[in-house]
C-alpha cells in the first residue's frame, strides 16, 4: 500500500514539474514582461537594468528554479491587467467556483445514479426511453447553450431565478461564501445544473451500463435463486458493484467540472476563477494563465491520486493484488 | 442494434456494376436501414450546402456596409422591415440579415472545424502509426503525452494555446491569423484520441503476415505503414473524425462564445450566439435564437453520422 502511493506520488510530483515547466516557457516567453512593466520613453540601458534586477539574465536553469520555488510559496507575480498578485486574484475568487464545483457535483451523483439505477431496472419502460433521450441531447448541446437555455427559461420567461452573479455573500475569514444566504443560494441553482449536465449524463449512463452488465452475472442469478428479495440483490449486491468505476469517472470528472466551469461562469458571470482565466486569455494575461494552468493541474494530480487511493480501499482484489506482491 | 447483417440469400450475380455492389454493401444496407441517419445525414448536407454556397446564396450581404441600413435594425422574422425589404429570419441590432449571418457564421465554423480535425487527425494518425510501429521509447513517450492531455478537457487545453498564441504573434497580424490560431489550438487540442486508437490497431497489424512480408522483402518501413498498415486502420480513424467533427464545431462555438475565438469581422456561430445573448432580455428573441438552432443541428446532424459510422464498420456488431 505505502510504496503505491508513493509511486503514485513520484508520478504526481514529475507530472507538477512538466507543468511547471510548461507554465514557466509561457510566463518567461510569451510577451516580454519588461516591456509590459517600463514605460514608453525607457531606454535600452534602463530595460537592461530591469532584465538583471528582474534575474531574467540568469542562465535558463536558475529561473526556472526560481520560478518553481515561487510556486510553491504561491508567487505567480502580479496580474498585468489587474496589478495585483496573482494569488491575490486567484485566492479571492476560488470559493466561488469551489461552491459552484462542488453544488454541481453533488447533482451530477446523486441524479446519476439515482436515474442510472432506474433505466437500468427498467429498461423497457417507457419513461427510461424518455430519459435516454434527453440525455443523449444533454451530451450533445454546448454547455453554453444549456445556461442560455435555462436563463431565458427562469430568469427571462418565469421570472423566479437570476441569471447572473452570486448574490449576496457573507465573508467567513478569507472565504467568501453564497451558501449563507437566500439569494446566494438562489443564484446558485441555475450555473450548478448547468454545469452538472454532462456529468450526470455521463455517470448515468455508465451506472446503467454497468447495472446491466452485473445483473446478467451468475452471483446475481444466484442470489435470485437464494430467494432473496428484489430489493437486496439490487442495492446490496448489484449497486455495490458497480460503484468502483463510477468513483473514478465522478472522482476524475471533478477536474473537468473545474475545467468546464469555466463556459459556465462566463455564461452567468460567476465570479470564479474560470471567468478571471478567460478575461486573462482574452488579454494575455500571461501570470494569471501560468498560475492557472499550475492551479489546475495540481486540482487534477490530487484528484487522480485521492480516486487511486480510493479505488484500493473500494476493490480488494487490488489490495490482494499488492500484498502478494503482484 | 437493430441493423441485421446483410445476409445474401442468393449469391451475388457474378457481373455486376461498381455502383451494384456498393449499393449492396454492408455500409449501404445499414444506411437505408436507419431512418435517424437518413435525415441526420439529409440536414448535415444541406446545411454544408448552405455554409459553401453562402456567397451566391445568401440573400444579403451581411458584411457589405454598403447595403446595410441601420433603420432595418432589430426587424422581426418574416415581417417587412423599415425600408421595405423582406427577412426571412430578420435582423440584428445593426441590420443585418440573420439568416445571410448564419449562412456566413457557418462557414467559419465548418471551416474550423473541418480544418482542425484534419490537423488533429494527421497528426494524431501519423504518431499513432509510429509509436504502434516502433514501439519503445518513442511510443512511450507520445502514449505518456496523449495520456496526460486526454486527462485535460480539450476546451481547456485550446484557451491556453490560444493565450499562448496571441501573446507570441504581434497584435497586427493578429486579427488575420485568428482562424488558423483556432485551427491550431482545436487541433492540438484533439490529436490525442486518433493517436490512441491508431496505435492500437497498428500493434495488431504489425503482428500480422503482411507486414512481416514486406519487411522481410526489404520495403522500406515508412513505406509500410503508409501503403500497407494505413490502409487497415483507416476505419476507426473515420469514426473518430467524424465525432471529432461535431466535437470540433462545438469547441469552436465555445471559444468563440468566449470571446476568444474569430474577430469579429468574421462571425462564426458561437460569435451570433455570443451577439444575439445580448438580446435576451430585450425580447428580440430571434437574433440568438436561430444561430443556436443552427449550431446544435449541425453538431447533432453529424454527430449522429459518427455514432452510425461507428456501429456501422464495428464488426463486433454484425
Amino acid at each position: 500500500m505505502l510504496a503505491f502511493i508513493l509511486r503514485r506520488l513520484g508520478q504526481s510530483v514529475l507530472v507538477m514539474l512538466v507543468v511547471a515547466f510548461i507554465a514557466f516557457m509561457v510566463f518567461r516567453y510569451v510577451g516580454d514582461p519588461v516591456v509590459s512593466m517600463v514605460g514608453q520613453d525607457a531606454t535600452t540601458g534602463d530595460i537592461e537594468q530591469l532584465r538583471t534586477r528582474l534575474g531574467l539574465n540568469d542562465p535558463f536553469y536558475v529561473q526556472f528554479v526560481r520560478f518553481v520555488g515561487n510556486a510553491l510559496q504561491g508567487q505567480f507575480g502580479i496580474s498585468y491587467r489587474l496589478q495585483q498578485p496573482v494569488s491575490q486574484l486567484i485566492l479571492e475568487r476560488l470559493p466561488a467556483t469551489i461552491e459552484l464545483a462542488f453544488a454541481s457535483a453533488l447533482i451530477a451523483l446523486v441524479f446519476g445514479v439515482v436515474l442510472g439505477i432506474y433505466t437500468a431496472l427498467k429498461p423497457r419502460s417507457f419513461s427510461s426511453a424518455v430519459i435516454m433521450t434527453i440525455s443523449l441531447v444533454g451530451v450533445s448541446l454546448p454547455t453554453f447553450l444549456i445556461g442560455i437555455g435555462l436563463i431565458y427559461l427562469f430568469a427571462v420567461e418565469l421570472k423566479v431565478l437570476p441569471s447572473f452573479g452570486r448574490g449576496q455573500v457573507v465573508q467567513l475569514g478569507w472565504w467568501r461564501t453564497g451558501l449563507l444566504t437566500e439569494s446566494g443560494w438562489r443564484s446558485l441553482i441555475l450555473p450548478a445544473i448547468t454545469l452538472s449536465l454532462f456529468q450526470l449524463t455521463l455517470i448515468m449512463r455508465l451506472v446503467r451500463a454497468e447495472m446491466l452488465e452485473v445483473m446478467r452475472t451468475d452471483y446475481i442469478r444466484f442470489a435470485r435463486a437464494r430467494g432473496l428479495s428484489q430489493r437486496a440483490i439490487n442495492f446490496g449486491h448489484a449497486l455495490r458493484n458497480t460503484l468502483v468505476p463510477v468513483i473514478t469517472i465522478a472522482g476524475l470528472q471533478l477536474g473537468s467540472v473545474i475545467a468546464f466551469a469555466i463556459i459556465t461562469e462566463t455564461v452567468f458571470q460567476w465570479p470564479g476563477v474560470g471567468s478571471l482565466f478567460v478575461n486573462s486569455v482574452q488579454v494575455v494575461d500571461v501570470p494569471v494563465m501560468a498560475a492557472y494552468l499550475v492551479f489546475v493541474a495540481l486540482v487534477f494530480v490530487v484528484i487522480n491520486l485521492i480516486v487511486d487511493i480510493l479505488y484500493f480501499i473500494v476493490d480488494p482484489r487490488l489490495r490482494d493484488g499488492a500484498r502478494t506482491g503482484r | 442494434m437493430t441493423d441485421l447483417p446483410h445476409s445474401p440469400e442468393q449469391p451475388v450475380p457474378a457481373r455486376t456494376s461498381r455502383l451494384a455492389t456498393f449499393w449492396r454493401s454492408d455500409l449501404v444496407w445499414s444506411y437505408r436501414h436507419s431512418p435517424v441517419t437518413i435525415v441526420a445525414s439529409i440536414v448535415a448536407l444541406a446545411l454544408i450546402l448552405m455554409a459553401v454556397l453562402a456567397p451566391w446564396i445568401a440573400p444579403y450581404n451581411p458584411f457589405n456596409p454598403a447595403t446595410l441600413n441601420l433603420m432595418d435594425g432589430m426587424t422581426p422574422p418574416n415581417s417587412a422591415s423599415y425600408s421595405d425589404r423582406y427577412f426571412l429570419l430578420g435582423t440584428d441590432n445593426q441590420g443585418r440579415d440573420v439568416l445571410s449571418t448564419i449562412m456566413y457564421g457557418s462557414r467559419v465554423s465548418l471551416f474550423v472545424g473541418i480544418m482542425a480535425t484534419l490537423f488533429a487527425m494527421v497528426m494524431g494518425v501519423g504518431l499513432g502509426l509510429v509509436a504502434g510501429y516502433a514501439g519503445g521509447l518513442a511510443d512511450a513517450v507520445i502514449m505518456r503525452v496523449a495520456d496526460v492531455q486526454l486527462s485535460f478537457p480539450a476546451i481547456l487545453i485550446a484557451l491556453l494555446i490560444f493565450g499562448v498564441a496571441r501573446g507570441i504573434i504581434p497584435p497586427n497580424h493578429q486579427e488575420g491569423a485568428a482562424v488558423w490560431v483556432l485551427i491550431l489550438a482545436i487541433g492540438l487540442a484533439n490529436w490525442a484520441q486518433f493517436a490512441r486508437t491508431v496505435r492500437g490497431a497498428t500493434m495488431v497489424e504489425r503482428q500480422k503476415d503482411y507486414v512481416a512480408a514486406a519487411r522481410i522483402l526489404g520495403v522500406n518501413p515508412i513505406l509500410i505503414l503508409l501503403r500497407h498498415v494505413l490502409p487497415n486502420v483507416l476505419g476507426p480513424v473515420l469514426v473518430i473524425g467524424t465525432i471529432g467533427l461535431a466535437l470540433a464545431i462545438i469547441e469552436e462555438a465555445t471559444l468563440s462564445y468566449l470571446g476568444v475565438g474569430v474577430p469579429p469581422t468574421q462571425p462564426s456561430l458561437g460569435t451570433l450566439i455570443r451577439i444575439g445573448q445580448q438580446f435576451l432580455f430585450s425580447g428580440e428573441w430571434w437574433i440568438l435564437l436561430f444561430p443556436a438552432v443552427t449550431l446544435v443541428l449541425l453538431a447533432l446532424s453529424v454527430n449522429l453520422l459518427g455514432d452510425w459510422l461507428r456501429d456501422a464498420l464495428n464488426p463486433k456488431l454484425r
